[in-house]
């Protein structure tokens, strides 16, 4: 019908056929194949080189890494003698927490070795263990006080030294003054692996310890904990804020209005905010202004919800754009409010894209360091923090502290703390990968 | 659209049963599952009927603007009770924005200005004082493409009563979503499937959802822009049979491109050309003896 509206071609007219020859018709077949075929092997080429290089990231950090998964322990005969132990005999926790457990194990460590009579070579021998086996010695009488009075067989950690003397990190054919190892020392390490009083199990104290300045000490709990706090502040005050401003300013703002487009430009430019100037703004504002505390993940969480709600809110928008106008209109058609429409319809039908977005926000916020160093949050810090309040340490500020220590120990904690982070950004990934198929509503 | 993988579903039914017998069992159920509804809000008591059908809706000196373009020039329309009132006329001569302009649906989009008078039942839905929401309900809308919720077929119909109250349990709810289903001729295919999305449906079922789900909320007018125009020729049957159904208890005002449909559906034909109201009429009229030489062009294909 509506052809015929349309004005007919002139009587007369004709269009003359224009044909190419069959050779210059197969000429230009195969230049457009082959100019097909290179965009393929660039794209290809492209991919295989991320590839490759992703590759070569994760091989490094993981060959450097995977040691610091196990630790070196030394097996000791301890004679826990009852009167220098618990002189009253009443096996009081108190008394016995007090007992001096560093003197019974060097005691421990001269029997083993009677020849070492010097005093440089007696405090050499000490140094075979770690500071923190004098902890664990008190952790097994207090856990079974009925050792005392008896020689107890147990394993206690090596020194950072020992350790990475028999993970193999230490050149033994090199000249005594260029390694951390003295020549007794390998001798002392030597007679220990014949007699079966060495070996290396997995590293538990890496998963439940706050940080250390001995490497065999240090784990990545505090940080952990640290960065569950601060996510959390993160999470409870960007993403209420972040959804809610997107919806207001994707449903209700008034379109067309010079404000509003000056808001959505500034949120558009917040996202591109080097993360230091949060960094900054947090110090200036939270720790300066509000009299916050330094170091504290609330600090940290606050920072973080700044950087990421733009993020959040560029992601909900697109979510919500992404919500079919159909819906709407059926929602509006049988009489609900704009209200109704938009909680009842668009927020369901756009919560698996604003769910990837501030999974993807988190993690992004996860790995951040450089604000935190701003606020305070580098220092060292032993406790693992009972609450967002306590002064903490977080995982890639952890790792930032750990690559700056000069220990050779320190190195392969380093590489491990990033695979752990790793871990945790991944496992955040999948999740929201998940979320998506799992809530993807097919139309 | 109706894919092929649809279309089978309905085929192999003649059409005899699948239209004639169903329908009018289920014409019938209209009649007394939704008989006329009473509201507070909207609709004084029907007055004793007369030989003349008096409007349920009345517009005057309609103009409308998008912006600086103008839509709609000085169009008056009356919509009169319990008939089928066809609102025909080339691509974007209006007729769908005079529709959209019955229950406010323009409001929605940005740059629009409209000037007139609109009245339902005598009372303007333009004025200040009245609830967009409530005009709504009272005059609810089928669109082009179906367009269920991606929920359940028993949630999509539940989700109007829910919304306005009109319920006030489970049994209620459950009847006014049956009901519904009866009166859009959908009640036999899905009554043991409730719960099975409502886009898993095929697209003719789909839109007999869309007119159950504005049913359920018992609107008296229920405004249609090309429902049929997305659907295949014995879904399109299907539907026709059903406005002709919902007349006895609804006002019904139906935007459609094919002229056939408009003579076999309607009562009262109205004529649109480039923003105004050319000519309306009886149906009968329009297509038999049409005053204006533009609508006789028209309906005879000679433009458009």
């Amino acid at each position: 019908m509506t052809d015929l509206a349309q004005p007919l071609p002139a009587a007369g007219f004709q269009i003359r056929p224009r044909r190419l020859s069959p050779e210059a018709s197969r000429a230009r077949t195969r230049s457009r194949y082959a100019a097909e075929q290179r965009f393929k092997l660039v794209g290809l080429l492209a991919v295989l080189t991320s590839l490759g290089l992703l590759a070569l990231l994760l091989s490094t950090v993981v060959l450097q890494g995977y040691s610091a998964f196990v630790q070196t322990q030394i097996r000791l005969p301890v004679a826990l003698n009852a009167a220098e132990l618990d002189p009253d005999g009443r096996r009081d926790p108190a008394a016995l927490a007090k007992a001096d457990y560093a003197a019974v194990l060097n005691d421990a460590l001269y029997r083993l070795f009677p020849e070492v009579t010097e005093r440089r070579a007696k405090r050499a021998l000490r140094g075979l263990l770690s500071t923190g086996a004098a902890i664990q010695l008190r952790q097994a009488v207090l856990a079974e006080p009925g050792l005392i009075g008896t020689t107890a067989e147990l394993w206690l950690l090596a020194s950072d030294d020992i350790d990475q003397l028999f993970k193999g990190f230490v050149d033994r054919s090199s000249a005594q003054a260029d390694r951390r190892v003295t020549d007794a020392e390998l001798g002392w390490v030597a007679t220990l692996e014949q007699t079966g009083r060495i070996e290396t199990t997995f590293n538990k104290w890496l998963f439940t310890n706050g940080d250390s300045r001995e490497p065999e000490l240090a784990g990545v709990w505090g940080a952990i904990v640290g960065s569950f706090y601060m996510m959390l502040v993160t999470l409870c005050l960007a993403v209420p804020l972040g959804v809610g401003a997107a919806l207001y300013l994707e449903e209700f703002a008034p379109k067309n209005n010079r404000w509003v487009d000056l808001i959505e430009v500034n949120i558009n430019n917040l996202a591109a905010v080097p993360s230091i100037v949060f960094g900054l703004l947090g110090l200036a504002i939270y720790l300066q202004l509000f009299g916050l505390p330094r170091s504290a993940p609330l600090v940290g969480g606050l920072t973080l919800a700044l950087m990421t709600l733009p993020i959040i809110v560029v992601a909900t928008r697109a979510a919500l754009r992404a919500v079919p106008p159909s819906i709407r209109q059926a929602a509006l058609g049988i009489g609900a409010s704009k209200i109704q429409m938009v909680t009842d319809h668009v927020l369901p039908l756009a919560m698996p894209g604003i769910l990837t977005g501030t999974i993807i926000g988190m993690a992004h916020a996860l790995g951040e360091t450089a604000p935190l160093l701003m606020i305070g949050m580098v220092a060292f810090i032993m406790n693992v923090p009972a609450g967002p309040l306590d002064p903490a340490t977080v995982l890639p500020v952890q790792i930032y502290l750990w690559a700056d220590s000069p220990e050779r120990a320190f190195t392969e904690r380093t590489a491990a703390a990033i695979m752990i982070l790793l871990g945790f950004l991944l496992l955040m990934n999948l999740f929201a990968v998940i979320l998506r198929q799992r809530l993807q509503t097919k139309w | 659209m109706v894919s092929p993988m649809n279309a089978p579903q309905q085929t192999p039914r003649p059409a005899q049963t699948g239209s004639a017998q169903t329908s009018s069992a289920q014409t019938g159920l209209v009649q007394t599952g939704l008989a006329e509804p009473a509201r507070a809000g909207f609709g004084a008591p029907a007055p004793a009927a007369s030989p003349v059908p008096e409007p349920r809706m009345t517009a005057r000196n309609v103009n409308l603007w998008y912006g600086q373009k103008q839509a709609l020039f000085e169009v008056s329309l009356d919509i009169p009770k319990h008939q089928v009132t066809a609102l025909i006329g080339p691509s974007g001569c209006g007729k769908s924005t005079f529709l959209r302009c019955l229950n406010r649906m323009n409001d929605t989009i940005e740059g629009v200005r409209m000037e007139g008078d609109i009245r339902l039942d005598g009372r303007d839905i333009y004025d200040r004082s009245i609830d967009v929401v409530e005009l709504r309900q009272a005059v609810g809308m089928v669109f082009q493409k179906p367009n269920p919720f991606p929920k359940s077929i028993y949630d999509n119909i539940a989700y109007g009563p829910r919304i306005h109250g009109l319920a006030q349990d489970k049994a209620e709810l459950d009847e006014i979503v049956e009901n519904s289903l009866k009166g859009a001729g959908l009640w036999t295919e899905v009554q043991d499937r409730l719960d099975t999305p409502g886009n898993s449906l095929s697209g003719g079922q789909q839109q007999r959802l869309c007119i159950a789900r504005a049913i359920a909320v018992s609107p008296e007018v229920i405004l249609m822009d090309e429902p049929c125009s997305a659907l295949d020729p014995i879904a399109t049957a299907h539907i026709e049979e059903l406005i002709d159904a919902l007349r006895a208890n609804f006002t019904i005002a139906i935007v459609t491109h094919n002229m056939q449909q408009a003579a076999r559906v309607s009562q009262k034909t109205a004529f649109f050309h480039l923003g105004k109201l050319i000519e309306h009429d009886d149906t009968e009229q329009i297509f038999t003896n049409p005053r204006q030489s533009m609508t006789q062009d028209y309906i005879t294909g000679r433009f458009g």
